[in-house]
């Protein structure tokens, strides 16, 4: 009990104190995540609109796979990156194993599921609703997309932070092809998962406190988002 | 271009899976003016508009509008305004200003203002425009409808939630439309307005077209037993 209040204690002191070690772990760990979502955005953004809006043999398929890749865990992702990573895969060549490069690469790959699935979703019901009106106005598919997304902006929004959140607390993926390399590749997650088996408990807790401060600051985002969107009736 | 005129509906039938909705619907508009589509509840006088405008395709028979089907070019002339309009979730002067930039206009702005202003909503411009009342919102499809400059406007029950004074404002909508050389296709439950606005009249029933009338004709001496008794205010099925 005295080292459980202990750590907590030297927890704190980290925290307050802005603690370097801790600082470039956190930070590492938000420029991974973030640019994770980025490139999820970037793909799983206009591929689910494309699958909300399109009509073709095989949608429902597709639409059950992608919903199901949101899925994924994290370690298979990780385990199939590390594969397509390493020295005997499709691109060892390019010797992004254990970098930040290959955990963002993991990152993005378990998380543009979740930004295509979610998108189509909401793609599809303005369409459903919008559709018809659009075409009354014979207008164009491309301007037809940008509708659908300027008008979801809120909802698409709080896709992009869901996806974070998913990215930022998941370790599977990043301890498989980062390797928890100290200064290179340690991230929260995993320097929690380190520093517990190894009983420093004091960083473990205070990595702790900072995730979940992140993790709550997003729902909290998430949640004003929803209100801003209804009270306005724009969502 | 050419004239959109005359509308020719021939043997048209819609179904949906095994249920015929539509069927054997047959008549001939020449005239611009106002042609009034009446018919009880579920008779398919939203059916009829939607494949009037080319939204949805015919199961049998055939559509034309000046000898052309209602594809894009023949839609893109003509405007909307559906039964439950559908707004998009922005402001009431982004809802205009989206139709608005379809078109080569000068003046945007001084267009959508007077707009507004001709439905009473130029106060509720910076509002979203989901937010309006049910009259409100069928104003502002009549203002958006009418920012498309259609030489055919379809207006599927556009006064159904209106109070009397805005009734009377699209009825004269109705009518500066008219003498502009406008084809206005209304439906309306409201007899005193049909006899107001028509100059002819379709009467569907339970999918089928009973009769197409002058209004004059028709509000005297219908000629089939479900508009006389629709007209008598008996329950029509
Ligand atoms: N997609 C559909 N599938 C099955 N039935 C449909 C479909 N669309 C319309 N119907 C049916 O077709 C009939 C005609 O519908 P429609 O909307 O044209 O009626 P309406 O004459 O406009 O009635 P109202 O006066 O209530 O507006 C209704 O009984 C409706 O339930
Ligand atoms: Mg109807």
């Amino acid at each position: 009990m005295q080292d459980f209040a202990q750590s907590f204690y030297l927890a704190f002191q980290l925290v307050a104190s802005a603690n370097p070690d801790l600082v470039e772990i956190v930070l590492l760990s938000l420029k991974v995540s973030l640019s994770a979502v980025f490139l999820s955005v970037l793909i799983g953004l206009p591929l689910g609109a494309a699958i909300g809006v399109a009509r073709f043999p095989g949608r429902n398929a597709v639409i059950v796979l992608v919903n199901s890749l949101m899925g994924l865990p994290p370690v298979v992702v990780g385990l199939l990156v590390y594969l397509a990573l390493s020295n005997a895969g499709p691109f060892g060549w390019m010797r992004l194993l254990y970098s930040p490069a290959a955990m963002i690469i993991a990152q993005t790959v378990l998380i543009t599921p979740i930004v295509a699935a979610l998108t189509r979703e909401i793609v599809e019901q303005l369409n459903d609703e919008y559709a018809e009106y659009f075409r009354s106005l014979c207008l164009p598919r491309h301007r037809a997309l940008a509708a659908y997304l300027w008008d979801a902006r809120f909802n698409l929004l709080t896709v992009g932070l869901a996806g974070f959140g998913r990215a930022v607390a998941e370790v599977g993926a990043v301890i498989v092809v980062g390797g928890n390399i100290d200064h290179l590749t340690r991230v929260m997650t995993t320097a929690i998962a380190l520093e517990t088996s190894k009983g420093d408990l004091a960083l473990a807790l205070a990595l702790g406190l900072v995730l979940m401060v992140i993790a709550l600051s997003v729902n909290a985002l998430v949640m004003m988002m929803r209100g801003t969107a209804t009270r306005t009736a724009y969502a | 271009m050419a004239n959109l005129l005359p509308l020719v509906v021939r043997d048209l039938g819609y179904a949906v899976r095994d249920t015929v909705l539509l069927r054997d619907v047959n008549f001939t508009v020449k005239s611009p003016g106002v042609t009034v589509v009446m018919g009880p509840n579920g008779a398919g006088k939203s059916l009829l508009l939607r494949l009037l405008h080319g939204l949805l395709a015919p199961s049998r028979g055939s559509v034309t509008w000046g000898g052309a089907p209602p594809d894009d070019a023949v839609r893109r002339r003509q405007a909307m305004m559906a039964q439950r309009p559908v707004l998009l979730r922005r402001s009431v002067r982004a809802n205009m200003d989206f139709v608005l930039s379809l078109r080569e206009i000068e003046d945007r702005r001084g267009t959508c203002d007077a707009l507004l202003e001709r439905v009473g909503l130029l106060p509720f411009a910076a509002r979203p425009a989901r937010r309006l009342s049910g009259g409100e919102q069928q104003r502002l499809a009549l203002a958006r409808a009418l920012a498309q400059g259609p030489e055919v406007l379809f207006m599927d029950e556009p006064a159904s939630s209106l109070d009397p004074a805005s009734t009377a404002t699209i009825e004269s909508v109705v009518r500066e439309l008219k003498h502009a050389g406008t084809k206005v296709v209304l439906v309306t439950h409201d007899a005193a307005q049909a006899r107001r606005l028509a100059e002819d009249v379709v009467f569907l029933h339970r999918g089928t077209l009973t009769e197409q009338a002058s209004a004059e004709r028709f509000f005297e001496r219908p000629s089939s037993e479900a508009a006389r008794q629709y007209l008598a205010g008996g329950l029509v099925i």
